[in-house]
């Protein structure tokens, strides 16, 4: 465990950025969001950004290739770079779980280069909880905010920044940064961990279970009657899935500048009706069957394919920003709840 | 940096087939002349052409033809109108191949094949019954069933015609929807007509490809006349972007269309969510 003092986070900021690009999480007029380091910018103690890190992975909008067009001919322009190494500071302990889950789709085979070449790039370094709020369900996930996982895990306790690796990558850079910070012992970050422990288990969702969703329930739950009474106002804004640190799903369009041919991809949510729709038909027409596939995916079907885990983090921002007040707590509630009786 | 799945390679377009008033055939190498990669029966591939868009077909070619790829796109919607505009010597971009296959080494060996398409939906057919006509030692008797609206609107006719036809122990039963003039030939919509013809369950092989409302009412006729769901395949139609499983658009259930599919057994379809 390496400390330092909370008052000289800039130094530890200056000390990574002679080697690596720093993103953490800065206020700003819209709130709280990761940006790039600069000299003067404060790192936030927000408990959640507005958006999780996943835009440094997975950015909102990329070029993915170029081409030139010139009469019959195309040539493809491959635009990659070799990403720097950089450092995302201040992730809480819900997001980092979300790389993990956004890992398990990109990094599959055959993986996504483009993102594979920023992860492998990436150190992070979580931070654990201080102040959970009243949509936090971690727990639910079996995610412990007082222990985040990450390269190298944070804990602020008063002045003090505690920081212990736990990986190789993470005590690489540690060992870097041990001229401006100290040695402390294994149990200093103690008192920060019990106090977030204490806190958690007081929340409104604290007691949230997953239990009754996972592999092999898509029979059981697909034809639930309460789907039509949860997804009836639900406006296919997409903003749960904007918010979301674990949603993945893109678009890929092309733009035509006059001067070539760029190749983007976006994010997009299942929650909008051109996603599914083609030429020969739309398999799903209704909100309903919208609003039920994003679900069913983070609490069904992805897990059926990863081993059990779950593809919601409980970082709660979907219950904050929703404006109808709908979210996956509420679905889970209500879908899982025969599961009492069983 | 490690390959990237997303990036496609060139292809050129060799020779366009006319085959219905919506429906042309496109004969896609590299610019060395060369078949853009390897593929199985039943797998597909992303076509584009830069600005317009890019989407996802089944090669319509059979694997045992080295030389090329072929594509039968029917007309109806910005990317595929733009195809059928194009000439002869245009380059496209190809990536591939995605999906699974047709199980022709494994489960169809052996077997009496009884392929039924109507429309357009003869296209992803088309590679598994030229590889099967390939190795004809390697299958029994070859049924195929196909209907269409009009004569003119039936994919592959001078093929069928030419070639399939004149085939040891190949049987075509054509059909169109209603009367025309020049046709004598079966009138009537496919699920009847096989019904009609009727067909012994034993040892055969069953692969359904067209419209939905086809699709359904030709199932439920083999299922009428015994047969098992797990002797019947089927090939799904999904919007996809990626091929690989990523982008979510084809998401079925836990399945991925692009990736897990297209081609499904019908008792394996029963296990999915009604979405596709």
């Amino acid at each position: 465990m390496r400390a330092i003092s909370y008052a000289k986070l800039d130094t530890l900021f200056a000390k990574i950025a002679e080697t690596h690009g720093v993103y953490l999480p800065v206020e700003g007029k819209k709130g709280t969001d990761y940006k790039r380091w600069e000299q003067g910018d404060v790192y936030s103690t927000a408990l959640n950004s507005n958006r999780s890190p996943k835009d440094i992975f997975f950015p909102q909008s990329e070029n993915l290739m170029d081409f030139k067009v010139e009469g019959k001919s195309i040539e493809i322009v491959d635009t990659r770079s070799e990403s720097e190494d950089f450092v995302i500071f201040g992730v809480r302990a819900c997001d980092v779980k979300s790389i993990e889950v956004l890992d398990r789709v990109f990094l599959k085979e055959p993986a996504d280069s483009y993102y594979e070449n920023r992860r492998s790039h990436a150190v992070i370094m979580s931070m654990a909880c201080t102040k959970p709020a009243e949509t936090c369900f971690c727990k639910t996930f079996g995610i412990d905010p007082a222990e985040p996982m990450g390269d190298i895990a944070c804990w602020v306790d008063g002045e003090v920044l505690y920081m212990n690796a736990n990986t190789e990558k993470g005590e690489a850079l540690l060992e870097k940064l041990e001229g401006i910070t100290e040695e402390a012992s294994a149990d200093a970050a103690d008192t920060a961990k019990a106090l977030i422990t204490e806190r958690m288990a007081k929340l409104p969702l604290a007691a949230l279970k997953a239990d009754a969703f996972g592999a092999g329930k898509t029979q059981k739950y697909f034809d639930h009657p309460a789907w039509a009474e949860l997804s009836e106002a639900c406006l296919g804004c997409g903003t749960c899935t904007y918010v979301c640190p674990t949603c993945q799903c893109y678009d890929i369009k092309d733009f035509n500048t006059g001067h070539g041919v760029k190749r983007f991809r976006c994010w997009d949510s299942c929650m909008y009706s051109d996603f599914t729709q083609m030429s020969a038909g739309q398999p799903r027409l209704t909100q309903l069957e919208r609003f039920r596939q994003r679900f069913m995916h983070k609490l069904v079907y992805y897990p059926e394919n990863n081993d059990g885990m779950f593809s919601c983090v409980g970082c709660g921002r979907c219950l904050a920003k929703c404006p109808i007040k709908m979210n996956i707590a509420k679905v889970m509630k209500t879908i899982g709840k025969e599961n009492d009786n069983d | 940096m490690i390959k990237e799945p997303l990036m496609p390679v060139i292809g050129v377009v060799t020779d366009i087939r006319i085959d219905t008033p919506d429906v042309r055939t496109f004969r896609v190498v590299t610019p060395n002349g060369e078949k853009p990669f390897i593929h199985k029966p039943g797998q597909c591939a992303m076509l584009s052409m830069p600005g317009v868009g890019e989407a996802m077909f089944s090669i319509t070619s059979s694997p045992t033809n080295t030389e090329f790829m072929e594509f039968s796109i029917k007309k109806c919607g910005c990317l595929t109108d733009w195809l059928h505009a194009m000439e002869v010597g245009q380059q496209v971009t190809v990536r591939g191949p995605y999906g699974n296959a047709f199980p022709v080494d494994t489960e169809f060996t052996g077997k009496d094949m009884l392929f039924i398409a109507g429309g357009i939906g003869l296209a992803p057919l088309r590679s598994v019954i030229n590889y099967c006509r390939h190795y004809r030692d390697r299958y029994g008797r070859i049924d195929i069933v196909y209907g269409s609206r009009t004569k003119d609107d039936l994919v592959d006719y001078n093929e069928i015609i030419t070639e399939w036809i004149g085939d040891d122990d190949v049987h075509v039963h054509l059909t169109i929807d209603r009367e025309q003039e020049g046709w004598d030939g079966h009138v009537g919509f496919v699920p009847s007509y096989v019904k009609e013809l009727g067909f012994s369950t034993e040892n055969r092989i069953g692969i359904l490809c067209g419209p939905p409302i086809m699709i359904k009412f030709t199932l439920q006729g083999l299922v009428d006349m015994g047969f098992e769901k797990s002797q019947i395949y089927t090939t799904l139609e999904m919007r996809m972007k990626c091929g690989i499983g990523k982008c979510g658009r084809c998401n079925v259930g836990s399945k991925y269309i692009c990736k897990d599919g297209p081609v499904f057994r019908f008792d394996e379809l029963d296990e999915l969510p009604d979405e596709y």
